[in-house]
């Protein structure tokens, strides 16, 4: 029997208030194995865990309980200070009375039976608790990034400035992402291609990055430290190494029907192009569904003018198998689609835009050379509507129910800029709320007002009505002055909401990654580890975790890559002891738990067995500790029952079970 | 049953909740101070695949009114397929409840995602009061095993 | 509970609308055509509920200016769907007043397969004035 100690934890009064924590500390006295019981007000502090190794050296406990809050919170905690008293820090249970009991019941009563009887059930499962040991594994010194955009992009040049190379995969012909769709970025204003260009040629040029661009990732097996992933490079159908980005393919391809898509569909591009001018790699792709030669066989233009012969319609995907120590997610967003939108008019008139096409209407390098022009007919607009929150912040299933953030800041900026342009365009902004917190922000949002006359009004915009004569009609309301408005506008610009890149969820499942209903990728602690994917070795970046604007998402790329740095900066991994090992007596070599194991970690081995004083050699199983990531799979497919698993035992389980139902 | 004990019934709830998923999501239940019965008591375990029917049956033996399997959404499992192993298993020994006397809505699988606190708090409430509509299980218990 | 609770409970309850979930954007004003006719904006139709000042919203010109036309009940970004809420409120007043001024024969010409059930329900509440 062990001698086990239960330390009941208050967390202030998040537990206390609500649970007798004397009373708790009480019938664990009574429990078996129970020779010490204490209760303290926050046993994570340093003097919690004082106490804990106290009781552990003076009263030789063998086993603690600590009744406390989530394990997924302080479990490692509670382990490290039983480890530095001497005790196996797998001899540590927690009981969870705080998430699962007292911030959920009211009664104190109800609640405190609750807390007994999970501290029971701890210290059942601690009684059959023993010591392990974790093992070893190899970590592979390289990263894989998912996304070149400024997130990947920084994320890259941090690990590799720390000296282990990179890989970026990204699905487009080139990295950039959306921030080289921007024109100018708030609040400096500075132009978005001046400072995201020599990021993209210092990533490019560094020795430690390695571009896959046109890429998926296709497949990824393994675990922290020792991922194997799967790279499908598309056929560019133009040869990389012989291009030398000239540029004359796309002028004298006959195929330019095509809408870019870096420019929204404002304009059309060829069937072989680079998306903009500053790509890199500065190597076109050939749209096999836009190019004639691949649609008929005839053609063949671009071949014949290209000087260095790169024109290879030959060309087939190519998987590229790599393995990593830490994957980074930095797979970015798109904005949401208005087709539910009908009431402004977005796919009635070409004079309803959003924000991002503005963005590209207002680049130099952008479709209408930078001129802020109508794409009806070409006319300077007079007057501009802007609407905030379309698609943001709903709880209809049109929209999405979060805020996207960086519309508010995007709007301001927008709206100064064509007044400080074009002095005489009315600039007018309907609003819910102006969200405006972070670094200089509200200063810049006020400069739109009070220095650029930047008209706000709080309410929302209910339609926007073409009218024959070009012009749109915008039917909006002004709560503060409690009157319809009927204003007649030229352009009318939505701030749509933002959301995940859909790719995501596909990654995601193939990084076993955790996603929200958003398609977001859920942080291993909201707070306290909100760049960890609870994947170990996974890690997030940008806004594939949530909404943000630029200089949030740099910090998040270089707080995922520092984190990347300190797994790759390890030589071993200690790795999960909670392992499944088979009992070789009981084991008669079925095979059926080689078949569930996701990870391939059963093999069989002739081994000679003393059966009860008889030796003979028979196939049983074998679990390879280092690949098994202890899901528990095999032990319930296991017929004889030889198989366990360490630390989830079925002796433990139904000890649990008993505990709860006694 | 009589009038009396029914007005006392409060009953007795295992829920074996995956780590990587639901635990986390009752764990946002938690936080988000999202209530539910105290007759739910919660056992981790790593991935939902680890429940073993016997585990269940010996749940229902010792008293239990019901039990409820929680594990990640299909595709999203840690371990990647394990929730299907549950699924798949859960639904035999489901089928063979029934036939042993132990009414169908006395045990569940649901999916729950570590963000999804509300939809935890919400199965819960759902599965407390369905069982509670059905009343002490007595089909599996072990008479032995009853307090006196 | 007091009276005015109790009326704007049942207001809550008949139009099963939580009016709590306004985040107070005004779209529903901003799309209302009989705007100008009102004289408690649609948006504010939610704000009195949640003051449970029924009794002015019953007593206004809105009651029966609203068109039902549901407008804003489409386009709420929240789901509360302030034309419910008038239309509970008109639902009362005709409860209090007692008395049908549509005999059920008299339905079916009017009726049109394509018009949504609460629609026209609503219609006749306000038009049977």
């Amino acid at each position: 029997m062990l001698r086990i100690g239960v330390f009941v934890c208050h967390c202030g009064s998040n537990i206390a208030a609500t649970v007798d924590v004397k009373k708790v500390v009480e019938m664990a006295l009574h429990e078996p194995g129970v020779v010490h019981a204490e209760d303290y007000q926050y046993m994570c502090s340093e003097a919690g865990q004082e106490k804990i190794r106290a009781a552990i050296q003076e009263k030789h406990l063998s086993g603690i309980v600590v009744c406390s809050c989530s394990p997924r919170m302080h479990e490692n905690t509670f382990r490290n200070a039983a480890e530095r008293a001497g005790l196996n820090p797998y001899m540590v249970e927690i009981a969870n009375i705080r998430e699962h009991c007292s911030w959920i019941h009211k009664d104190m009563e109800e609640a405190t039976e609750k807390a007994v009887i999970l501290m029971r059930a701890a210290v059942a499962k601690v009684n059959l608790n023993t010591p392990l040991q974790p093992g070893e594994s190899r970590v592979t010194k390289r990263a894989l990034v998912i996304g070149g955009g400024i997130a990947g992009i920084q994320t890259a040049l941090d690990i590799a400035d720390a000296g282990y190379p990179v890989d970026i995969v990204e699905k487009t012909p080139s990295i950039g992402g959306r921030m080289s769709q921007l024109d100018k970025t708030f609040p400096t204003l500075d132009c978005s291609a001046c400072i995201l260009t020599p990021k993209m040629v210092e990533a490019n040029a560094h020795p430690n990055i390695n571009i896959y661009t046109y890429s998926e990732v296709e497949k990824v097996s393994g675990f922290v430290g020792d991922f194997t992933v799967d790279i499908r490079k598309k056929a560019r159908s133009v040869d990389m190494s012989k291009c030398t980005g000239c540029g004359v393919c796309q002028e004298k391809c006959p195929s330019k029907k095509t809408p870019s898509e870096f420019n929204r569909g404002l304009n059309n591009r060829s069937a072989i192009y680079t998306p903009f001018a500053q790509a890199i790699p500065n190597v076109p792709v050939i749209d096999r569904e836009a190019c004639i030669k691949f649609k008929t066989g005839k053609c063949g233009i671009c071949s014949k003018v290209c000087q260095a012969g790169a024109i290879d319609y030959e060309q087939k995907d190519e998987i590229i198998t790599e393995k990593y120590g830490a994957i980074v997610v930095a797979t970015g967003f798109d904005m949401i689609k208005l087709d539910d939108y009908d009431e402004y008019a977005y796919s009635q008139s070409k004079d309803v835009i959003t924000s991002l096409e503005l963005e590209r209407i207002m680049n130099a390098a952008g479709p209408t050379g930078g001129h802020l022009e109508r794409l009806s007919d070409g006319k300077a607009p007079k007057e501009i509507v802007f609407i905030q929150c379309v698609g943001s912040r709903c709880a209809d299933n049109r929209g999405k129910s979060y805020c996207s953030k960086i519309c508010c800041m995007y709007t301001a900026k927008h709206a100064m800029l064509i007044r400080d342009k074009y002095p005489d365009v009315n600039v007018t902004v309907f609003y819910i709320d102006v969200r405006t917190p972070g670094k200089n922000f509200d200063e810049f949002y006020r400069r739109a007002v009070e220095e650029y006359g930047v008209n706000y009004i709080k309410g929302q915009v209910g339609k926007v009505i073409p009218q024959p004569d070009g012009k749109l009609l915008v039917q909006g309301a002004d709560l503060l002055d409690n009157k319809q408005i009927l204003k007649e506008a030229d352009m009318v610009v939505l701030a749509a909401a933002i959301e995940p890149n859909p790719d995501v969820r596909k990654i995601a499942t193939m990084l076993t990654a955790s996603i929200d209903t958003n398609n977001f990728l859920t942080e291993a602690h909201a707070k306290l580890r909100p760049v960890e994917s609870p994947t170990a070795g996974v890690f997030l970046s940008g806004v594939c975790q949530g909404p943000k604007d630029i200089p949030e998402t740099v910090s998040q790329a270089g707080a995922a890559a520092v984190k990347a740095i300190g797994l790759l900066a390890k030589d071993k991994l200690l790795t999960n002891p909670c392992t499944a090992h088979s009992d070789e007596l009981l084991c008669n070599g079925c095979s059926q738990c080689a078949n569930v194991c996701p990870y391939g970690a059963i093999t069989y081995e002739e081994k000679e067995v003393n059966d009860h004083g008889i030796r003979e050699v028979r196939r049983i199983a074998v679990v390879n500790e280092a690949l098994c990531q202890g899901c528990g799979a095999c032990t319930v497919t296991c017929p004889s029952g030889a198989m366990d698993l360490k630390g989830f035992s079925n002796r433990q389980i139904l000890a649990e079970v008993d505990a709860i139902c006694r | 049953m009589s009038i009396e004990a029914r007005e006392e019934f409060k009953p007795k709830i295992v829920a074996f909740c995956c780590n990587w998923c639901s635990y986390a999501g009752a764990d946002l239940a938690g936080s988000s101070r999202l209530s539910y019965s105290a007759d739910v008591k919660i056992i981790r375990v790593p991935c939902s695949c680890r429940v073993n029917p016997m585990f269940i049956l010996r749940a229902f033996e010792r008293g239990a009114d019901g039990v409820i399997i929680c594990g990640c959404h299909p595709g999203d499992c840690h371990y990647t397929s394990g929730n299907y192993y549950a699924r798949r298993r859960m639904t035999l020994l489901f089928s063979m409840l029934d036939f042993i006397g132990v009414e169908n809505g006395r045990t569940r699988v649901e999916w729950v995602s570590a963000a999804e606190g509300v939809k935890f708090s919400q199965t819960m409430h759902e599965f407390v009061d369905k069982i509670t509509s059905l009343g002490k299980n007595v089909r599996l218990e072990d008479l032995r095993c009853r307090k006196s | 509970m007091t009276d005015k609770k109790k009326q704007a409970e049942l207001i809550r309850e008949i139009s099963g609308v939580n009016p709590l979930k306004c985040m107070k954007c005004g779209k529903c004003s901003a799309t209302c055509p009989s705007y100008n006719e009102m004289d408690i904006k649609p948006h504010q139709f939610v704000s009195y509920v949640i003051n449970e000042d029924i009794e002015s919203l019953v007593k206004s010109r809105s009651l029966w200016k609203c068109l039902s036309c549901f407008a804003c009940v489409q386009r709420c970004p929240r789901d509360v769907k302030p034309g419910k809420l008038i239309d509970a409120a008109r639902q009362i007043v005709e409860r209090q007043r007692g008395g049908d001024y549509l005999s059920p024969d008299e339905i079916p010409e009017l009726l049109d397969p394509e018009i949504p059930q609460q629609l026209l329900v609503s219609a006749f509440r306000r038009y049977r004035r």
